[in-house]
């Protein structure tokens, strides 16, 4: 393994990005912090700022109004960056697919690099997810 | 003293290398700490040595459009010595050898007093409005505890006989036992913790950087090398000043041998403890309240120590 692929898999800054979701995803990010979970324990932090951040977290149906807010987000983080789609929203629209709102995918919005699916995603999802997250990590920082 | 031992003392000892590398285990001393008092397992102890190598050797440094350039790049750098330099000042008056010269104490409040000021004209040169209002909560807040911490800083001054030099504070405490030990001593002690917690931005008083209302404030715009050099002027005040207070009242390092270095260090961990305690048990106050315990309830200990220190109680 190379350094720059140790280091970028063991220290992810997460900006949280609520683009129009009902608030359960938003929850259930939080519980991944909390004692039984831990995540900081993998180095990985909430952080206020979309320039300090590695990794946006995409909750919520991509609608009208914020598509663009997204595509702004996406090229204000300084790169390498990487984005999940998180929870049946993010992913794939969930039930909001056929509303006269939500025009398109956030992967057709932004290149996305792991999925997160469930309505909301249980903190083990999330934990599954981040594992999908660091392999595509190492996959795309390899040999460098 | 030539120029290279100089500058061997600025970068490796006890400058730049060695101050940063300790202070990145302080900063995770606090994060561990933090992590137990909330029954959590916390990070590894090379977290903060795996973000520092991502911000400086991987990530992207941005300056935003509108912004001027070159304090917004500058005024990091402008920390970062600053703060080696109070560190390098502090650690060279203490130990057996005592290298310090006459007036350092208040090179040293002058040194710590710059990183602040630089975040400040960083943060409004960043063209940020969030920043901006992280920036001037910054200058409030420098204003209402610079008054206690210069009052409370006094009395070990005035304890060791108008000393203006941290060797003979120093000196005065290896023959007539620690500052704390005496009323004022004890009393500006308490005063002075409160102050560097506000220097440091921890949490009662991290308005300047409030993550939930101002997205980092002060520090918002800064990202990649930019953010890695004031994360590490950070760390490396969080490892300098409380090692100032225990220079100052606790006794310092006395000589170069283990055991006073053992006791120096206990007495270290035992304040940056406290300041971890305080950190995780309070909410993040407002600025004005801020003010008023600053000026109010803090000054007058600080002015009740620096009376009492006069009296030699």
């Amino acid at each position: 393994m190379g350094l720059k692929e140790i280091v970028l898999s063991r220290s992810i800054y997460v900006f949280h990005l609520s683009s129009g979701s009902c608030n359960n995803c938003d929850i259930e990010i939080l519980d991944c912090l909390t004692p039984r979970y831990d995540l900081e324990r993998f180095g990985i932090t909430l952080v206020g700022s979309i320039r300090h951040a590695d990794v946006l977290l995409c909750t919520g149906s991509t609608n009208r109004m914020t598509a663009p807010i997204i595509r702004k987000l996406y090229e204000e983080m300084p790169k390498p960056a990487f984005v999940v789609a998180f929870g049946a929203c993010g992913a794939s629209r969930g039930l909001f697919k056929d509303s006269y709102n939500t025009g398109q995918p956030l992967d057709e919005v932004i290149p996305v690099d792991a999925y997160i699916p469930g309505c909301p995603p249980k903190p083990e999802a999330i934990i599954g997810g981040l594992i999908k997250l660091i392999g595509k990590i190492k996959e795309k920082t390899k040999g460098r | 003293m030539n120029l290279a031992e100089y500058l061997f003392m600025f970068l490796v000892f006890p400058g730049l290398l060695f101050s940063g590398t300790a202070g990145l285990v302080v900063g995770w001393v606090d994060r561990k700490v933090t992590a137990m008092l909330q029954w959590r397992v916390g990070p590894p102890w090379y977290q903060n040595f795996l973000d520092m190598a991502k911000l400086f050797l991987y990530k992207e440094t941005l300056v935003p459009k509108g912004a001027a350039r070159g304090y917004f790049l500058g005024m990091p750098l402008l920390a970062l010595s600053a703060a080696t330099l109070a560190s390098t000042v502090l650690f060279s008056a203490n130990g057996g050898a005592r290298n310090g010269f006459l007036g350092d104490v208040i090179v040293v409040v002058y040194l710590l007093m710059t990183p602040p000021i630089a975040l400040m004209l960083g943060a409004f040169a960043s063209a940020n409005t969030l920043a901006t209002v992280g920036a001037s909560r910054e200058m409030k807040l420098m204003l209402s505890y610079e008054l206690p911490f210069l009052l409370a800083l006094s009395v070990p001054i005035v304890k060791s006989g108008y000393a203006l030099k941290l060797g003979d504070i120093i000196s005065y405490q290896v023959i007539n036992g620690a500052i704390v030990g005496s009323w004022s001593g004890a009393l500006s002690l308490v005063a002075m913790i409160f102050c560097i917690q506000a220097k440091l931005g921890f949490v009662p008083f991290d308005m300047p950087e409030a993550e939930t209302e101002l997205m980092a404030g002060v520090y918002i715009e800064y990202s990649g090398k930019a953010l890695g050099i004031l994360k590490l002027a950070k760390s490396i005040m969080i490892f300098a000043l409380p090692a100032l207070i225990v220079t100052l009242y606790c006794g310092g390092v006395a000589s170069g041998s283990p055991v006073d270095l053992a006791k120096f260090a206990i007495k270290y961990i035992a304040i940056v403890l406290v300041m971890i305690l305080i950190k995780n048990t309070n909410p993040r106050v407002r600025i004005d309240h801020a003010m008023k315990f600053f000026w109010g309830p803090v000054a007058s200990l600080a002015v009740l120590s620096c009376v009492l220190a006069v009296l030699g109680q």
